[in-house]
């Protein structure tokens, strides 16, 4: 596929947020970006016309209930059919921090068998009990499944910014160690919050940023389509937007955010 | 008095034929008017001019749009000294506006006409800023106050086309540690009012998707019983795309959400003192917020703008419709009406002046071409959000409003905007505080440490990152610097895609100085913002005043205020800063006593290209350390001489040089020779090295034998003076030839070098060691009052 012939739908609904930054990012690869109200896309029933799904970071439909919630049970009865059929055909879903939460409450992620009826995670309030804006570090953990981080080394750490107040990603804690088990054998397991070193977080207050489950930061979907991490790679995509560029000598060109972004196109060009 | 009309719903007529003067302010007591028997009088002339009684509609119309709140008419009217003669017009036409009239710069481009000012930016580009007040709500309901407060100041910056690109907020609550018994009844404790102030304006601000860049958080007894909350909007704009051109036919929307209860006589609550009842009389006064409702009504309200379907625009704040339906009017020389039942309410059963003067949130009213209204309401549909049509615009100057096919309002728009002018008695005396007599500490590391842990210098970290920063992915300097959170100066904002070229945003605040003198407050308060916009590279700067006062019908409240507003004009003009929007919220006075008076300002300045940007972390050891400006023996009202529980007299002052000073630093800072800048500010000196050296995880030593110096032989008063217009930079030794060239004729000295080992280490005038401390003891001491 050529990269001008890429189809990148970027979903918005009252709410939603970063969907400018996250266009932007597509662009600078000279990819075309487009963002779609729902209420659109639901009306013109025309999903299967692109390649990557986007659901960007914000608040959808103010997160009254539980983050994610109300979109994520809307994207089922509203799109279930079409989504289906574009996980199926391979193509790519990104879940960016409220993505996330939504593709989590939607039953997508993680998806032992399939999409899961009811939600099999969650991302629950911060143990801080505070939002969090700040930069954390995130190793990468993926063996090669999660088409998003290709340009990635395994056991790599990057740096991102994440900005939320319900980003603990959890399990029932009767299946913890079930689920977790599987996200390893299914190789579902993309990023964990560690510190500048590299060293796991182990839940410890500001690297993990939110008190996640094993730190998990972000977890693709068995096949490695779709893929939802609560850190914002559009925010850490130029250098200038680094917290401590002007202590370099020389400004970065990119930021680590930019690598998913090259991931999915590059995949997609290769396809 | 009262005579309900026979009507499907309430209506009531007010026989103010031969009534009594005391009668008079007994209507207005009664339906909340706050209006004074001079302007009662007014009402009472113009319904005998038209042989008539008002309707209760009428009289609130004229209660909200005469409100100090909506006319600012102390700021407008006469001030006059105790025996009676002027002083002067208005404090508002001579000083504030006078500065920005009298420097005429170009690039002012609406100024003081609407509800942000604007200026311009580049390639057809302008950024539009306003600051609000949002006190009066935040004090019987702080979550909710602050969040509309953010509200209402992102819709002042749609109200003028412009897309909200960054938020502000500075804060000033009474000491968190307050004993409760000392709390007068019916006031809030000021860590209530905190943590749901924070939070309500992380609320607005994050769930919007604008991110909170610059603030500051401030603490004084004189907040306990008066809550501060200012809170900024920063938006930008294709300027050819502004348009205020509301024509006779056009059709009037009300667009954004419903309309309920909440804020009922918000304006007129602000306009008084607030009492042990307040929260019991004016719970309703305070409205509810929806963010995501305004969100919406965002991105409708940019499309319609881009494809130029309206003629005007103007956001429902204080006063809701009854203040923004005839202002729209009044501005565009044409009369107006409007449909009360059209609009769609949150209640059944409002009465049609409830309706009329709500002050419900996420609400913009828009004029349009009829032939282009399908088209906006189409835009609105797609969005989720509301838009509807509630009258017109008309010939002559008569605002006119119906309810269920009855006239409930006939008001002539030449009487509704010309009150009475307001005269009210300004006396200022100088208070007598004495510079105190105290022997120099013998361990002035602890008293660093002892600063550097006060509520107003330690790290705000732990509410900074409650607010998201980062969203739009602009924000090039933030806040927090690096891995140690250092304390930035400035935000640094990049709006545009495909240019360089960025926006500084600071502020200045203070308080404590007014106890002194209002004046010398005023001009630090410039000279502080001026210079942390500087530190990072900011120029062609732009101010904006917010002035949080007491009661202004006593005169020594007043007579502080015009000593305040003259050291506006006066430093506007020393620095060729004019001043392109303000606010005022006066009546802040409580069972406790009146607000310490406060003036905010807030500084707009242009980054020419982002990437020279400069930070506030020191960089490379060996690196010289210069000190440019002078020192002073200028404690009063400083952190220290608080911290030993002193006033003082000597209060900074802002000297003649100052300008000069500030100028170098750019010229410096545009040569590349700035490897890091810092203000000098609370905690002088001392301080600021400090925050230096730990942000950037670089030690320093530091002469203050070297510093330059006016008259101080202490070396407590040389560590902790708060004298302005001054910097310090860290500079690489070789360019200290052409840093001598540059700073030629301005006071500075090199007085100490970035060090690789992780101390501070700082050398009194006769060369022995007086502070002497690890890297991490400071930062730990900076950081845990709050915590991170």
């Amino acid at each position: 596929m050529k990269k001008e012939d890429i189809k990148v739908c970027i979903l918005r609904v009252g709410g939603t947020n970063c969907d400018a930054e996250t266009r932007r990012a597509f662009n600078e690869l000279g990819v075309v970006a487009n963002v779609v109200h729902a209420n659109k896309i639901i009306k013109e029933k025309n999903l299967l016309d692109y390649d990557i799904l986007v659901f960007p970071g914000g608040f959808s439909y103010g997160d009254y209930v539980r983050a994610g919630a109300i979109w994520g049970k809307r994207i089922k009865t509203k799109l279930g059919y079409e989504l289906r059929k574009f996980d199926e055909e391979g193509r790519l879903v990104l879940g960016i921090c409220n993505g996330f939460q939504v593709l989590v409450e939607a039953g997508l992620l993680p998806d032992f068998e399939g999409f899961s009826e009811s939600p099999k995670a969650a991302l629950a309030s911060n143990t801080s009990i505070k939002y969090e804006c700040r930069w954390i570090y995130l190793k990468h953990e993926n063996s090669g499944n999660c088409i998003f981080t290709k340009r990635i080394q395994k056991g790599e750490r990057i740096f991102m910014p994440v900005a939320h107040a319900e980003g603990r990603f959890i399990f029932p804690k009767k299946n913890e160690n079930e689920y977790l088990k599987r996200l390893y054998c299914n190789d579902q397991l993309v990023f964990r919050y560690c510190d500048e070193k590299g060293k796991y977080a182990a839940g410890k207050y500001p690297i993990s940023p939110n008190g996640a489950f094993h730190d998990i930061a972000g977890i693709c979907n068995t096949d490695g389509n779709v893929f939802g991490l609560m850190p914002h790679p559009e925010r850490a995509c130029y250098g200038w937007q680094l917290p401590d560029w002007t202590e370099q000598s020389q400004i970065l060109r990119y930021g680590d955010g930019m690598l998913l972004f090259e991931s999915m196109v590059d995949y997609l060009v290769k396809r | 008095m009262y005579l309900r009309k026979d009507l499907p719903f309430e209506l009531f007529v007010i026989n103010l034929m031969d009534v009594t003067a005391k009668q008079l302010i007994e209507v207005s007591n009664e339906l909340g008017l706050a209006l004074s028997i001079k302007e009662m009088k007014a009402t009472q002339e113009y319904f005998l001019s038209k042989k008539r009684n008002p309707t209760d509609v009428e009289l609130q119309t004229i209660g909200q749009t005469w409100s100090e709140h909506c006319y600012h008419k102390t700021f407008k009217g006469d001030v006059v000294s105790p025996d009676g003669t002027l002083i002067l017009g208005s404090l508002f036409q001579t000083y504030i506006a006078q500065a920005t009239k009298e420097l005429n710069l170009s690039w002012c481009i609406d100024v003081f006409k609407d509800n942000a000012g604007i200026v311009d930016f580049e390639r057809g580009y302008s950024i539009a800023f306003k600051v609000e007040t949002h006190n009066h709500p935040s004090a019987i309901e702080p979550f909710g106050g602050a969040a509309t407060g953010t509200g209402g100041v992102i819709r002042d910056v749609l109200g003028v086309w412009a897309k909200p690109i960054a938020c502000t907020d500075v804060l000033c609550f009474g000491p968190l540690n307050y004993a409760y018994e000392k709390l007068p009844l019916g006031s809030k404790h000021p860590k209530h009012l905190f943590n749901g102030v924070v939070a309500g304006i992380g609320h607005y601000g994050n769930n919007m998707g604008i991110p909170t860049v610059n603030g500051a958080i401030y603490f004084d007894e004189g907040y306990v019983g008066n809550v501060v909350v200012y809170c900024g909007c920063i938006g930008i704009l294709p300027i050819n795309k502004f348009v205020r051109a509301t024509k006779i036919g056009d059709i009037a929307i009300l667009a954004g959400g419903k309309t309920g209860r909440d804020g009922i006589h918000g304006v007129t609550f602000a306009s008084v003192e607030l009492t042990e009842k307040s929260e019991e009389v004016s719970r309703s006064a305070v409205q509810i917020a929806n963010p995501i409702e305004e969100e919406k009504l965002t991105r409708a309200i940019l499309k319609i703008r881009d494809q130029e379907l309206c003629s005007g625009i103007t956001d429902l704040g204080g006063g809701g419709l009854s203040s923004a339906a005839g202002e729209m009017a009044y501005r565009s020389k044409c009369g107006i009406y409007v449909d009360l039942e059209r609009i769609h309410l949150k209640y059944l059963n409002m009465s049609p002046w409830e309706i009329w003067i709500s002050e419900s949130q996420e609400r913009m009213l828009i004029s349009a071409p009829k032939k282009n209204l399908d088209k906006i309401l189409d835009i609105f549909e797609s969005e989720d959000a509301e838009a509807i049509p509630i009258g017109r615009f008309t010939e002559g100057n008569t605002l006119r409003v119906n309810y269920k096919g009855y006239k409930v309002a006939v008001l002539d728009l030449n009487f509704l905007f010309k009150p009475p002018t307001v005269t009210r008695i300004a006396n200022w005396t100088e208070p007598k505080f004495s510079d105190p007599v105290f022997p120099e500490p013998k361990d002035l590391t602890s008293c660093l440490l002892k600063l550097l842990s006060t509520p107003n210098i330690a790290s705000k970290e732990s509410v900074i990152r409650t607010y998201d920063h980062e969203v739009q992915g602009n924000t090039v300097l933030k806040p927090l610097q690096g891995k140690y959170s250092g304390p930035n100066d400035s935000a640094v904002i990049k709006p545009l895609q495909d240019s360089w070229r960025g926006i500084a945003i600071s502020c200045g605040m203070n308080p404590n100085y007014g106890k002194i003198d209002p004046y010398w407050m005023a001009a630090s308060s410039i000279d502080e913002a001026l210079r942390n916009n500087v530190s990072v590279g900011g120029r062609r700067i732009a101010l904006l005043d917010n002035f949080t006062w007491g009661n202004p019908e006593k005169p020594d409240r007043l007579g502080g205020l015009v000593r305040a507003a003259q050291a506006c004009y006066d430093f506007a003009k020393v620095f060729r800063t004019p001043f392109v929007s303000g606010k005022d919220s006066l009546y802040n006075e409580s069972p406790l006593g009146p607000v310490t008076p406060t003036l905010l300002i807030t500084a707009l300045g242009i980054i020419p290209d982002v990437r020279r940007v400069v930070s506030v972390d020191f960089k490379h050891p060996e690196n010289l350390i210069y000190l440019v400006g002078e020192t002073h023996p200028e404690l009063g009202g400083s952190e220290y001489f608080k911290l030993n529980r002193f006033i003082g007299n000597g209060v900074p002052r802002v000297r003649s040089e100052a300008k000069r000073i500030m100028e170098t630093i750019t010229a410096t800072i545009d040569a590349g020779y700035i490897k890091s800048c810092h203000d000098l500010s609370e905690g002088g000196l001392a301080v600021a090295i400090a925050e230096m050296a730990f942000s950037g995880g670089c030690g320093a030593e530091l002469y203050l034998g070297r510093v330059p110096k006016s008259n101080i032989k202490r070396n407590d008063y040389l560590l902790f003076s708060e004298s302005n217009s001054r910097f310090l930079i860290e500079v690489s030794e070789k360019y200290k030839d052409q840093i001598e060239t540059l700073m030629k004729g301005i006071p500075h000295s090199s007085v100490g070098r970035v060090k690789r080992k992780n101390r501070l280490s700082i050398y009194g005038i006769n060369n022995e060691l007086i502070v002497d401390a690890e890297l991490s003891t400071l930062r730990n001491a900076w950081k845990s009052t709050f915590g991170d």
